[in-house]
């Protein structure tokens, strides 16, 4: 990603904002100015708790470039309380552990490097929530 | 609106063809397609591709590629859809050629995946997703469709191994088929030890890496009187298109292909048919999920039910819906902007009674459909024999 790209979505990588919509209520992740259910302009910002469950998971043992040093590392649909569904990668757990419908709690974390004049790239990553963690 | 037809059709072995560049590859199926069809002029030349900018650092192909096949002077550009880049272009030529804009339309889809490395091609191929919020987070092309796998299997609770039937299907049709990149047969026990690439997927449920281009010359139905050649005329009796969110979770529902959905309901239609009139399908096998999703949005099966078809033998040559029935993408192999011209090649070779060993018999109507990302453009074309 280039860093402007980066720079431009950053309230989404640490703080997952996205946005509600004034006319149907829905949360929106990631934002999108158009709110997908109901075609209205959703503008107003809102963050999102960062709590969900597993919808899917999988791992990926064949890295697009940029992701090779990473591999294999577990990814997922995570479904937020609040209602969207996002695509992350799972951090503090083996595939093992993983199943589907395990609540997990977003945390930021280094996604990528671009070498040493490049920049460092943090993101939201999703670890199994602090209940799942003190039970295991 | 005018009626179109096939007048001809050209493709080129698929493969890794190291020697071909990629306006060589696209040479080599338009040019028999203009000699199939016996045609001295054309109005357009449509090319279907999806990555000649990122992994060959050609853009500009219609232009290209005109040039390069003696077409100097036409109208020409390419159309991209992702992986339905193909179905999409053919899309394009119907229209003009239906609007009555143009009599004689080549389309081509023509991929060179193979003069990168692996990782870069993988790359590529996430540019079908979301690329700021999908393959941002190092989630690839793979990796989302094993996501709606995972899900599958656990929602229907169909066994590990079930998926394998699509596999095998493919791969035995391929073996009739000249132009498929593979000739091996494969079998349940291949495909349950087969190599994971994104669990659940292994390298059986996923299609190759490769290249080929494959052309059809479309042509208005005064033309297709003149051009009689003795084969059987084949008509486009329906030509649609529908999209779906780019992201797999933005989708209400990611088990169901809304596109396919649509676009097939509106095909049905147009064509003056239902889903039990089709005498055989050739599916988007980009993965072996795909085919079970696009089986049950297209109503052929009930949800959950798509993975049973292939498991009794429905989807073979003798089966009640044959699919892929030269080998699909999965053993044909998937050029990716050049599928959906390969898919309606096949096709009308089968209403012409041409397909070989892997004929279906008493083949009229016949359905294609080309899926770009996982789900977001869904091309449907029906083809009749008359």
């Amino acid at each position: 990603m280039s860093v402007a790209r980066t720079w431009r979505t950053r309230k989404q990588r640490y703080a997952l904002v996205g946005e509600r919509c004034d006319y149907c209520h829905n949360a929106i992740f990631p934002p999108r100015d158009v709110c997908p259910h109901c075609a209205e302009p959703a503008q107003k910002e809102f963050a999102l708790s960062g709590r969900g469950t597993v919808y899917s998971y999988t791992t990926v043992f064949d890295p697009p470039t940029g992701f090779e040093a990473y591999a294999p590392y577990p990814v997922a649909l995570v479904k937020l309380d609040e209602g969207p569904m996002i695509t992350a990668q799972l951090t503090d757990v083996t595939s093992e552990e993983i199943r589907i419908g395990m609540p997990v709690e977003m945390v930021t974390r280094k996604l990528s490097e671009q070498g040493d004049e490049g920049v460092i790239i943090y993101s939201y990553k999703f670890r199994p929530a602090f209940e799942q963690r003190l039970a295991a | 609106m005018r009626s179109v037809y096939i007048a001809g059709m050209g493709q080129t072995p698929v493969g890794e063809q190291w020697e071909r560049s990629l306006r060589h590859i696209a040479h080599d199926a338009i040019i028999p397609a203009i000699r199939d069809a016996a045609i001295s002029r054309a109005d357009a030349l449509y090319v279907g591709n999806m990555l000649s900018g990122d992994l060959v650092d050609q853009e500009h192909l219609g232009a290209l590629v005109a040039d390069f096949v003696g077409l100097r002077g036409i109208e020409a550009y390419k159309i991209e859809a992702a992986c339905g880049s193909g179905g999409a272009a053919l899309r394009t030529g119907y229209m003009a050629v239906a609007g009555g804009l143009h009599d004689v339309v080549i389309v081509a889809g023509v991929e060179k995946m193979t003069d990168t490395m692996g990782r870069d091609t993988t790359a590529g191929l996430a540019m079908a997703a979301d690329q700021e919020y999908e393959a941002a987070e190092g989630v690839s092309f793979v990796a989302l469709n094993a996501l709606l796998m995972r899900r599958y299997l656990y929602e229907y609770d169909i066994p590990y191994g079930a998926f394998g039937h699509f596999a095998v299907n493919a791969h035995k049709n391929a073996l009739g088929n000249p132009n498929a990149m593979f000739h091996q047969p494969v079998t349940l026990e291949g495909y349950r030890k087969a190599t994971m690439i994104a669990d659940p997927i292994n390298l059986m449920d996923s299609s190759p890496i490769c290249d080929g281009a494959a052309a059809v010359v479309l042509v208005s139905e005064d033309y297709a009187r003149a051009l009689a050649n003795g084969r059987r005329p084949v008509r486009i009796a329906a030509s649609t298109v529908a999209t779906d969110s780019l992201a797999v979770h933005d989708r209400r529902d990611p088990l169901w292909l809304e596109a396919a959905y649509l676009s097939s309901r509106k095909a049905y239609a147009q064509a003056g048919i239902s889903q039990t009139d089709i005498d055989l399908f050739e599916v988007h096998d980009a993965f072996t999920i795909m085919a079970a999703l696009s089986l049950e949005a297209n109503g052929f099966a009930e949800r959950g039910r798509g993975v049973r078809l292939a498991e009794e033998g429905e989807i073979a040559l003798t089966g009640r819906l044959p699919i892929a029935t030269m080998g699909g993408l999965k053993a044909r192999g998937h050029p990716v902007g050049a599928t959906g011209v390969y898919q309606v090649v096949e096709a009308a070779l089968q209403l012409q009674g041409l397909a070989g060993v892997d004929q279906v018999a008493n083949a009229d109507i016949a359905m294609t459909q080309n899926i770009g990302g996982s789900g977001a453009t869904v091309i449907t074309h029906v083809l009749m024999g008359e």
